[in-house]
């Protein structure tokens, strides 16, 4: 246990490390990095305009005001670009198994997940993470919420837990990579993918799709199921209310299942050198 | 502690004879000066191959015995090189000394250290230089890696700073601190690489092919600063190459592996004199003669002008050049090394008429 938490403490410094040089060396291209930061959050802006847009001709999307999908969408969203600006690189896991690059990391005395998220770090997936922000707080000015500190933890539990487990996607999605180098795509489809689904009310979509994205791929805790919480609805599957709250449960479950597929996947590929 | 005349006993090819070596290895007793040891090292791969069955394709496991039983020990402050044609299992062997891979059999300790079981630990303890691949990272100037390397391997200042600056004057990179990586040239990035590994003070240094692809001054240089930092400094140096001039130049210690086994394992003249390997001397001549005739050498080939000749690798060349310049119109000549592969195939030309 001890040399556990050694070896995360290790991990940590080693993290900070990486992404204070990645840093440092984009920012010796200021104006570059400006340019590219200001590229991807007006893209992702753009993004938002859409949903508005379509609030232009209808009231409520599967009886959800705007500002609620505000809420739902800030807060995937934000949960994402999270979990993206701190492991975004894990699928040139397979690229670097491929051409054998990976070796190189497992030479030097940090752990190699650390090393491996680090690779690269891009300050400009900030991007993302302002828009998030920046469309929650709209939202939570116009929903009118009966503030109390329940709630408010609530909030942040949500999008820490909900950043947790698109991190964990992420790191699953590349750890499958120790077996088929090829898994980057399918990762995306449940990490992009999955976030572009829980923008929108769970209301609008098939009963079997919102079961799965509770029960096998758990993405309805990232917001679904506390969102709804807060703003006080009901879940459309009718599950126990407690189940709402269980986020971080989830979220450390996840991350539990993930340092044990990574393990098996660095050991795999120390005894296949693949 | 090594011991050419024990060690030799595991050169000849029979399956049986490499056991009965590999076994009385097993029997000596770890040296205090042992800094690797390796015993009846195994590594075996297994893999999927398809083939065509009766109407679809089948998949069928193959196991690949990369490294078979190899069993040696490298004294602290010695330099030896590992060489072998390739797919012998060199890097193989590189990747389970450093941890990268584990072991399907046998043991491994470097500094008392199983490799396979603590990485990270040993990390600290080794630099690695791979030949074809960088540690550096693409995108920086070698000083900011240099600088994150320091970090990682949590190298105090003052040591970090001497160790820097006399791997750029040795290795010559002051010019080339602020370029990034990827507008290096090979012989530059594999500068920056070998000084990157030893920025830490590791005890043994590992290099994977160091001089693959090199040109003449960059080889040179290298060679020089391997040569000084072991002899300097006394760090044990394990080099794998299947260039013999790096051997000749850098290595009094040679093993030879091949089809994962241990082939040879002593002096490089030693194993000249095994494989009867023999060096050529090529001669150009200021016009065409007769194919020259000395003793101690034999003309192999003629093409107008320039002729080939042949004579055994351990004896020296200056005899020979000395008659050819007395008797013929000399303008020029080059001796040239034997191939690895060459020596390999003689060796076992040789066992195998030995053994009837």
């Amino acid at each position: 246990m001890a040399e556990l938490a050694g070896r995360t403490v290790d991990g940590i410094r080693a993290y900070g490390l990486i992404v204070a040089m990645w840093v440092r060396s984009t920012m010796t291209y200021r104006a570059s990095f400006l340019v590219t930061m200001a590229g991807h959050g007006l893209a992702t802006a753009l993004d938002f305009v859409a949903i508005l847009i379509m609030f232009t001709h209808v009231e409520t999307l599967g009886g959800f005001g705007v500002a609620e999908v505000a809420l739902l969408y800030g807060t995937t969203s934000l949960s994402l670009g999270l979990a993206d600006l701190l492991l975004g690189n894990m699928d040139r896991l397979g690229a670097r198994i491929r051409d054998g690059t990976l070796d190189t990391l497992l030479v030097r005395p940090v752990p190699v997940f650390a090393q491996l998220a680090a690779d690269r770090f891009a300050l400009r997936r900030l991007g993302r993470v302002t828009q998030g922000l920046l469309v929650l707080a709209w939202s939570l000015t116009r929903l009118d919420l009966d503030w109390s500190p329940g709630r408010a933890l609530l909030l942040v539990v949500m999008v820490v837990s909900g950043g947790a487990i698109f991190g964990s996607l992420f790191a699953l999605g590349g750890a499958f990579q120790f077996w088929a180098q090829d898994a980057a795509e399918a990762q995306n489809s449940f990490t992009y993918g999955g976030s572009t689904l829980l923008q929108y009310p769970p209301t609008i979509f098939a009963k079997d799709l919102v079961r799965g994205v509770t029960f096998v791929v758990p993405l309805a805790f990232v917001n679904w199921l506390p969102a709804l919480r807060l703003l006080g609805r009901d879940d459309p599957l009718g599950l126990p209310g407690w189940v709402d709250l269980l986020s971080p449960v989830v979220a450390a479950a996840m991350c539990g299942l993930t340092a044990l597929v990574w393990r098996a996947g660095v050991r795999s590929y120390r005894s296949t050198g693949s | 502690m090594r011991n050419v005349t024990t060690a030799e006993a595991g050169g000849a090819p029979g399956a049986a004879e490499a056991e009965a070596a590999a076994a009385a290895a097993g029997e000596v007793r770890a040296g205090t000066g042992d800094l690797v040891v390796v015993q009846g090292l195994e590594k075996v791969f297994t893999v999927r191959r398809r083939v065509p069955g009766r109407g679809r394709l089948r998949r069928e496991r193959q196991r690949v015995r990369a490294v078979d039983g190899i069993s040696f020990r490298v004294a602290r402050g010695e330099m030896v090189g590992y060489i072998g044609p390739n797919g012998a299992g060199k890097s193989t062997t590189i990747k389970m000394l450093t941890g990268i891979l584990t072991p399907s059999g046998g043991r491994i300790r470097v500094a008392g250290i199983d490799p396979s079981r603590e990485r990270t630990r040993l990390a600290r303890r080794m630099g690695v230089v791979f030949g074809q691949r960088t540690t550096l990272w693409w995108d920086l100037p070698l000083r900011d890696s240099y600088a994150l390397v320091r970090r990682m391997y949590r190298v105090p200042q003052a040591r970090f700073r001497a160790n820097l600056e006399r791997c750029m004057e040795l290795l010559d990179l002051e010019p080339l601190m602020d370029v990034p990586v990827r507008q290096l040239s090979l012989g530059q990035r594999m500068r920056g690489d070998i000084a990157a590994a030893l920025l830490h003070d590791p005890e043994v240094l590992y290099l994977d092919e160091p001089t693959i692809g090199l040109d003449v001054v960059s080889k040179a240089k290298v060679r020089g600063f391997l040569r000084e930092l072991n002899t300097e400094r006394g760090t044990t140096v394990l080099l794998t190459t299947h260039d013999l001039s790096d051997i000749e130049q850098l290595c009094r210690r040679v093993v030879v592996i091949d089809h994962g086994r241990l082939m040879y394992d002593g002096t490089l003249s030693g194993l000249h004199r095994r494989g009867r390997s023999e060096r050529t001397l090529v001669v150009d001549l200021e016009r065409e003669t007769e194919p020259i005739g000395i003793p101690g050498a034999r003309t192999v080939r003629v093409e107008g002008p320039r002729q080939w000749l042949a004579f055994p690798a351990e004896a020296s060349a200056a005899p020979l050049v000395a008659q050819i310049a007395e008797g013929y119109p000399l303008a020029d000549l080059s001796v040239r090394e034997p191939e690895i592969e060459e020596v390999i195939a003689r060796m076992y030309a040789r066992g195998g008429r030995a053994d009837g």
